[in-house]
């Protein structure tokens, strides 16, 4: 007995087997997983944040990497002594502030709400670091990132990642020779003026000796990508400005 | 008789020469555009293909005989776009980091032209085992051609290797840069990744007269 796959009836009939087994089966997959991508994803953003603050297991200058999976728990609350959430000015206590969704709070403050900005202070070596999270736009899709800085705003690590830029270009945001550059870089002036950091093409600085000037180096072929940290830089540091200010 | 003939062979080993997918029947030059600008990514995306040719070449096989002809693209799209989703979850469950590595390109497979046109020309009309070893060969030679375009753009365009500084340093003008010699940086634009495709096409018709189409 041969099937008729070419009556409508049939066509119709298996298109929608189609999609009911396909829906299903990726909704089981997404369902069943969920939990350990989420697990995944929190163990990132630890992770992101400590490397920001120089606590990684970088060697040299070859690529990054991060503290492992398996520690990264305990050493995220070894280093990071506070979690502040700003609302209105005021600093509050959340041991929750990690989780917070910078996409959703950037759109809350576009559409007239209060935006919360985490920020996480973290102590290595007796120093203390201000780990800000910070979020953009690249070429294609989101680009974002933590910024370490000290209390008078000068950084003092920079970790960038993205979603979707390209490969090769602008996806070197990601790379220790682009976000090593940040190091040591002002963000204000002497009179406290919030200049940002700019990633400039024609840089006069090629060894990135000077620290005053507000720019790094851009990335050959990714020049939308790089205008895109600039961009996220000046527009979401400037927002902690003011609590920099109290701690002077 | 073994489980690979002399016949069943070929089923792998043409596409990586006088059939390769991207140089002879010039499919997925997309992705070799946009992602041989480096080495690894080269690498990672031929694996991924690899994964998603071979079991989405079985999955079409196996239903070759049931597929309403008149939506049968549509289904073959629902099938490579699944395997790609799930793929992708699973990548982010059991293997974050290499998820983090692969994110742009598992988009992108859904894309390949090279996919479809392994379902259309051969998984419709052959059993699954068969379908399995086209899908393996043409995934491979997909990736030898990324991998080659790969090599020198990182090379001539980064003076790297997979991330590795293999002529000097550039800033501190060590190596061959002690010399004059300046990376190529419009080696990293697209357009360079279609040259060098070229340059391969070029190259293998030479080598052979036959493929030269009148």
């Amino acid at each position: 007995m041969a099937v008729n796959t070419d009556k409508n009836s049939y066509t119709i009939i298996f298109a929608i087997a189609m999609v009911l087994v396909v829906g299903s089966l990726l909704a089981f997959t997404a369902s069943s997983l969920r939990p350990n991508i989420d697990e995944n994803k929190r163990m990132e953003k630890q992770q992101n944040i400590l490397y920001a603050m120089g606590v990684n297991g970088n060697e040299g200058t070859g690529d990054i990497t991060f503290v492992g999976t398996d520690v990264v728990a305990d050493e995220f609350s070894k280093y990071i002594k506070q979690q502040l959430v700003i609302e209105n000015g005021v600093a509050k206590q959340d041991d929750k502030a990690y989780l917070i969704d910078i996409k959703k709070e950037q759109a809350k403050a576009k559409n007239g709400g209060t935006r919360r900005l985490p920020l996480f202070v973290g102590e290595k070596d007796g120093k203390t670091f201000y780990i800000t999270p910070i979020r953009g736009k690249g070429l294609w899709d989101a680009i974002w990132g933590y910024v370490a800085l000290d209390k008078n705003m000068v950084v003092q690590g920079a970790f960038f990642d993205h979603a979707g830029e390209t490969p090769g270009l602008g996806a070197n945001i990601k790379q220790r020779y682009f976000m090593d550059d940040f190091y040591g870089e002002r963000l204000l002036t002497e009179a406290g003026v919030f200049k940002g950091i700019t990633v400039a093409k024609g840089n006069a600085d090629p060894k990135n000796e000077i620290k005053d000037d507000y720019e790094v180096d851009a990335l050959a072929g990714a020049t939308i990508t790089g205008d895109g940290v600039t961009a996220m830089i000046k527009k979401d540091l400037k927002l902690y400005l003011p609590y920099f200010k109290t701690l002077k | 008789m073994g489980l690979l003939s002399k016949k069943d062979a070929k089923l792998i080993t043409d596409p990586l020469a006088d059939n390769n997918p991207i140089t002879i029947q010039v499919l997925g030059i997309c992705s070799a555009l946009a992602i041989t600008a480096e080495l690894k990514a080269s690498l990672v995306m031929g694996i991924a293909v690899l994964f998603v040719l071979g079991i989405g070449n079985v999955v079409i096989s196996l239903m070759r005989n049931i597929i309403p002809s008149k939506i049968r693209i549509i289904v073959q799209l629902i099938v490579v776009a699944a395997l790609v989703i799930i793929v992708d979850q699973v990548l982010k469950a059991f293997a974050y980091e290499l998820s983090k590595t692969l994110s742009v390109f598992v988009g992108l497979i859904i894309t390949n032209c090279i996919i479809m046109g392994r379902f259309e020309a051969f998984a419709l009309g052959n059993g699954p085992w068969k379908s399995f070893l086209d899908g393996i060969g043409n995934a491979l030679g997909y990736a030898i051609i990324l991998i080659i375009v790969g090599f020198f753009r990182e090379l001539l365009g980064s003076g790297t290797l997979f991330g590795i500084p293999v002529l000097g340093d550039p800033i501190e003008k060590t190596g061959v840069y002690s010399i004059g010699y300046e990376n190529n940086g419009f080696m990293l634009m697209p357009p360079m990744a279609l040259i060098v495709v070229g340059l391969i096409i070029w190259i293998q018709r030479s080598r052979n007269k036959a493929l030269i189409e009148d």
